[in-house]
């Protein structure tokens, strides 16, 4: 028998992709509040707080630092938390895979729809965080627009991390697991809140190695303050291939899960 | 031409075997019964015609494709009510059949249109904006039926379409059944209620242990493998005796005796006159004879 050459994928991973926007677009004005809220309280506590006390870091004035910190940190949340507990919400209590798949969708569309959304979520809170971020004169145009189709592929990659764990999670609890493994010292060691260069030299092969905020951070930190370099091609090289591995381990891992 | 041809199937859990080569083939416009007890591979197998499980083993085509090589072609005419509720909580009732039939690229208007034709068909309507929380069991169910139909499917699969609702809910399921099948449309259901299958099942299989032990029209398998009436009667050592007497062939279940036979005119005055009963209940032998005989009276689970 000649084997059967099935492309997995189609169109239809959109249609998922706007269930969930849909979703997500009817409760806009609670979904809408954290990426203002949050840079406003950051920028309050770190930036006029204890940066009163910083003069300057590697040449700018402290908030100047954090802000493209504070969207890598939410492009991050955004992406890998869609996709761990509300994907895994919509996977296991919802069924609503399990209802998709006897539709004409494949579990590839499935996946694949459910990232793009996740990429989609890292997106809307770039956009939203911006204009916070320009009335405060934090971060420079028109350089600082590049964030947008960027806060696609750090989300992207964040989303495929997130599925992973989802895909291999026993329960919704032990996700909590890479949220406090993974996710927390990512927030902290990832050149966010102070230089990267500051901490013992095997700390930062760890984080330029392993931590994908990392290049997400100095990435975003270029990007605003209008320093563009060729360091910035090499990060962005790092997360696209990154996400080349990890999208279809993602798919691989919950085919194996659902597809029994 | 066939709807579902089954050869060999099999399937595999790791080293437990659900579906263990069976064959079976559904007609067009036929309504086909899988009986058995929980267990014996009957979810196993409609996951497969789903096209949503892969199977182990043989082969399986619907409406003549091979169920793994064209997935898609067979889900965009398949209908499924599955085991376990799995409607869609973000959406309203109505929002749940607009959106899903978004997945078989039915246009919005069309869409709306049979949304609104199949609430009123299963009596939906004053639902319509509610959202699937508020549901009571029933209703669920008759929303999920309606989801089936969206895509106006050539071949429906119910796994348990009526298990846990009240009598009312479960008749106006059957009627809506009946109808779709005088349309023609083919249907596949599981059940655990034999008077279901009956009422509903041109042709049904019964399987246990992943293996199909019979197949036939209901009341073919009702004669065949039971009988015409069966005599039941409280199993004291008297009437056994009595029965043991007169070279009576008896089953015994439970508290009762049972003979099968075709003349219980003949039995019951035996039993009444010679025996010295007082009462004997006749009755025409049933699918859940037929059920009970074929795979026991033990408890599976």
């Amino acid at each position: 028998m000649t084997p059967i050459v099935r492309i997995p994928f189609s169109y239809r991973f959109g249609k998922v992709w706007r269930r969930n926007l849909v979703t997500f677009m009817r409760t806009w004005k609670v979904n809408f509040i954290p990426p203002f809220l949050e840079p406003l309280l950051y920028l309050l506590a770190l930036g006029l707080g204890v940066g009163s006390f910083i003069t300057q870091v590697e040449g700018v004035s402290y908030p100047r630092f954090i802000a493209p910190a504070l969207i890598s940190i939410a492009v991050m949340n955004a992406a890998f938390f869609e996709c761990t507990y509300s994907s895994y919400v919509r996977m296991y209590y919802q069924k609503t895979f399990d209802a998709m798949i006897t539709t004409p969708l494949s579990i590839e569309d499935v996946i694949l729809g459910e990232l793009c959304w996740g990429a989609t979520r890292s997106f809307i809170y770039a956009l939203l965080m911006f204009p916070v971020l320009l009335a405060f004169g934090v971060i420079d145009l028109p350089s600082s627009f590049l964030i947008f189709p960027f806060s696609l592929l750090a989300g992207f990659l964040f989303a495929s991390l997130g599925m992973c764990f989802t895909a291999v999670s026993p329960g919704i609890d032990t996700l909590n697991y890479p949220s406090f493994l993974l996710i927390t010292p990512m927030f902290l060691f990832s050149g966010t809140f102070f230089p990267l260069n500051l901490l013992p030299v095997p700390v930062q092969i760890v984080a330029y190695g392993l931590l994908p905020l990392t290049h997400v951070v100095a990435v975003m930190r270029g990007f605003c303050l209008g320093i563009l370099s060729l360091d910035l091609l090499l990060s962005i090289t790092w997360l696209a291939i990154a996400s080349t591995l990890l999208c279809p381990v993602a798919i691989h891992l919950m085919k194996k899960r659902l597809i029994i | 031409m066939p709807v579902v041809v089954a050869e060999e199937l099999e399937k595999r859990f790791g080293d437990v075997v659900a579906v263990d080569h069976i064959h079976f083939q559904v007609e067009e416009g036929e309504v086909f019964g899988f009986l058995g007890p929980n267990g014996a591979g009957k979810t196993s197998t409609m996951r497969m015609i789903e096209c949503v499980s892969p199977k182990t083993m043989g082969s399986l085509t619907v409406f003549g494709m091979d169920s793994e090589a064209h997935p898609r072609e067979i889900k965009q005419h398949i209908g499924v009510v599955p085991q376990e509720n799995n409607l869609d909580p973000d959406f309203t009732v109505r929002d749940n059949l607009i959106q899903f039939a978004r997945y078989f690229d039915i246009p919005v208007d069309e869409a709306s249109r049979r949304a609104d034709e199949l609430l009123s068909f299963l009596q939906l309507e004053e639902k319509k904006n509610v959202s699937i929380e508020k549901l009571s069991g029933g209703l669920r169910r008759r929303l999920i039926l309606a989801r089936a139909l969206i895509n106006r499917p050539r071949l429906l699969i119910l796994d348990e379409p009526t298990t846990g609702l009240d009598p009312q809910a479960r008749h106006l399921i059957w009627e809506k059944l009946r109808g779709l099948v005088t349309q023609g449309n083919t249907v596949i259901l599981t059940t655990h209620y034999m008077e279901e299958a009956a009422r509903l099942c041109d042709r049904i299989v019964i399987m246990d242990q992943g293996r199909i032990l019979e197949e036939g029209t209901p009341q073919a398998l009702v004669k065949r493998l039971v009988g015409d009436y069966i005599v039941e009667a409280d199993a004291t050592v008297e009437v056994r005796n009595c029965l043991e007497q007169h070279r009576i062939p008896f089953d015994t279940a439970g508290e009762k005796v049972q003979i099968v036979t075709p003349e219980p005119k003949l039995i019951t005055t035996l039993l009444l006159e010679e025996c010295h009963l007082e009462q004997v209940a006749v009755r025409p032998a049933s699918l859940e004879d037929v059920f009970l005989k074929l795979t026991g009276r033990t408890l599976r689970e």
